[in-house]
């Protein structure tokens, strides 16, 4: 009897069934319509996007007909990538990504291994200090940094940016692959030092061509960060070396003239499309990096 | 491993946090307690043809002097920290005298900018935090009886929100509320009124930035919530069934308690992250209603005149309260740490 009253008790009666398939449908609406809403009117003029009299013009563009003899329009992006130059802040955020990855990579594998492999206290310390300047926003660092890099004359630059960018990370990398390298045995190590190598030898020799899946995991939160910034990136950078977020505010107060609204919908949609291709193809070890940290705290 | 070992391992990146955190954060604290040296005037009597008259103007030379002589400037205190435009001391007391009720005090104490600050960022922290738990609960236990093709669209989907850029995404909302926007012409058609702006009014724009903040972080609680569910133990629920627990009864007694340890954990990364509320503030241009903290220290940092000394006190004030939030885990991190050892 206990089987079928189990199997009766999980299979869930036909109203609860549709409760669960509307309330999951109102939730996909709600993360995804938003974005591909303004795909959509990101190839129409601001009359039809933003429009008074009817919002089904956002969806055929009436206006957008009746100026450039199409429904689409490439006029949002022409004006943000040509005109207004957004291609160089993406080429600037290309360039910032690119460095703060690999320099924090760098840092945090050689750093979270130490600690991962030091039984002293002292780790457990340094550890709590990062949690700390983990949860510190960075903005607070900011008026900290202004002074000296102007004193220096090292204010508005990429370089600068890419180091602050890649420090503000070293906590969070520290932990993330401290966690990570926790779980490759350490017997792996130690039998390579016994057969005569150094630490640095077993290191190079034994765990890097194992810890692969965990970097990849952690470099792509080091670079949702660096992508991602704007606080830091804002005030740090001069306005020709700006990357996009920066850029992207930029936009926003000089809205008086038309079309440039659109300027910044066309450009808030070009910054959106790599986070799209980076879900799509990295969906699995995002999943993991998040529960990861879960599972540890 | 040797200490010395160790060392060399560690150095490039505690370096990295000893010079672009650990010394800003002191360099913070040093300016918050100093003002800028006072420009030197001279008033020397001008005389023309139309009678004499004082004139002030600056002295150059004995300015450089002094600002050489104090390159910190000049020692204030905690003067900062007790004016206007922060924990405004003198004003705070000046309202507890005067106010009759506590509504009428809280109500003057909302004009202070800290104190501004102050309210929506608490408001936004510990209403928008609870919210975004329940509602990820919710999504991770509906999506969790769905066939499994259809899951990883779902997560798929649901990445989104959470991944995006925050200013980037606060636009996207901000352009759909807009009363020319797509939600914000839906909504004036709901409620029959052509002139309801979710901009106008204060309350709105404190409920649009709420909600943007479960938008944007219930997709974490879900992420953590569904992995949770998938260690759900099966002995322990089969019971349940056999001794007749109902749906709610299970999930009460069975699903809540196993996911207790996960609800800890998204409370207290969910609270340090939500204090930090700012992109949505100007993403969504809500500075006329609501501001937070780390508003008020981008506004002094962005303005004309880098007002640093301002902006530091700001900065050591939030440095304090989020490590009163943070405390808790502090404490609970210790504890696992010397449980295990």
């Amino acid at each position: 009897m206990s089987e079928t009253a189990v199997s009766q008790a999980q299979s869930r009666s036909f109203i609860l069934n549709i409760v669960i398939w509307i309330f999951v449908a109102f939730w996909l609406i709600l993360a995804a319509f938003p974005f591909i809403w303004t795909l959509w009117g990101s190839f129409k003029v601001e009359l039809d996007f933003f429009s008074l009299q009817d919002w089904t013009n956002a969806l055929f563009g009436p206006q957008t007909q009746a100026v450039h003899g199409s429904p689409f329009t490439g006029e949002g992006y022409h004006g943000a990538w040509v005109q207004e130059e957004f291609w160089r802040a993406v080429l600037n955020t290309s360039i910032v990504c690119f460095c703060v990855v690999c320099i924090s990579l760098t840092f945090g594998t050689l750093g979270g291994y130490a600690l991962s492999r030091s039984g002293f206290r002292y780790t457990f310390w340094l550890l709590m200090i990062a949690l700390i300047f983990r949860a510190m926003p960075p903005i607070t660092l900011v008026s900290g940094y202004l002074q000296p890099f102007f004193a220096w004359n090292v204010w508005g630059i990429l370089p600068t940016s890419i180091i602050v960018l890649v420090a503000i990370n070293q906590p969070f990398t520290l932990w993330m692959l401290h966690s990570f390298f926790t779980k490759i045995p350490m017997d792996l190590d130690e039998s390579a030092k016994v057969d005569g190598c150094t630490q640095f030898q077993a290191f190079r020799y034994v765990i890097i061509p194992v810890m692969w899946p965990g970097v990849i995991t952690t470099g792509l939160f080091s670079f949702l960060l660096a992508y991602n910034d704007f606080a830091v990136t804002a005030m740090l950078l001069a306005k020709e070396n700006q990357t996009m977020v920066p850029k992207i505010a930029g936009f926003l107060g000089t809205t008086q003239t038309e079309g440039n609204v659109m300027f910044a919908v066309a450009a808030v949609v070009s910054a959106t499309a790599p986070l799209f291709v980076l879900v799509l193809f990295f969906q699995r070890q995002i999943v993991s990096g998040l529960t990861a940290g879960a599972v540890k705290g | 491993m040797k200490h010395k070992t160790f060392f060399w391992f560690f150095l490039p990146t505690g370096l990295a946090m000893l010079l672009f955190i650990f010394l800003p954060i002191v360099s913070v604290i040093s300016q918050s307690l100093h003002v800028p040296v006072d420009a030197v005037l001279v008033t020397v009597e001008e005389c023309g043809p139309f009678g004499c008259k004082p004139s002030t103007t600056i002295d150059q030379e004995a300015t450089q002097l002094l600002r050489d002589a104090n390159p910190l400037g000049q020692w204030a205190g905690l003067e900062i920290y007790f004016d206007r435009s922060h924990l405004a001391v003198a004003e705070v007391g000046e309202l507890w005298r005067n106010s009759e009720s506590w509504g009428a005090f809280f109500n003057r104490l909302g004009n202070l900018p800290f104190y501004r600050a102050m309210a929506f960022t608490l408001t936004y922290t510990f209403v928008a935090t609870p919210l975004l738990i329940i509602f990820g609960l919710m999504i991770a236990l509906a999506v969790n009886t769905l066939s499994s093709w259809i899951k990883g669209l779902v997560i798929f989907f649901s990445l989104l929100p959470f991944i995006v850029t925050p200013l980037v995404g606060s636009l996207i909302l901000f352009w759909m509320i807009d009363a020319r926007g797509v939600v914000g012409s839906f909504i004036q058609w709901v409620f029959n009124d052509p002139t309801l702006s979710l901009k106008a009014s204060t309350p709105l724009t404190w409920i649009t930035l709420i909600v943007y903040g479960i938008w944007h972080s219930a997709p974490f609680a879900f992420v953590i919530f569904y992995a949770g569910l998938q260690t759900l133990p099966q002995d322990t629920l089969e019971s349940a069934v056999i001794d007749g627990a109902s749906r709610w009864q299970r999930i009460r007694y069975v699903v809540i308690p196993h996911l207790t340890p996960l609800v800890t954990f998204v409370a207290l990364i969910q609270l340090m992250d939500n204090f930090r509320v700012f992109e949505p503030i100007v993403g969504f241009n809500a500075e006329a209603h609501a501001t937070s903290l780390s508003w008020i220290i981008y506004n002094d940092l962005s303005g004309e005149q880098r007002l640093l000394t301002s902006a530091a006190s700001t900065s050591v004030l939030t440095i304090l309260c989020v490590a009163i939030l943070l405390s808790p885990v502090l404490v609970r991190t210790w504890r696992d740490f010397n449980g295990k050892t």
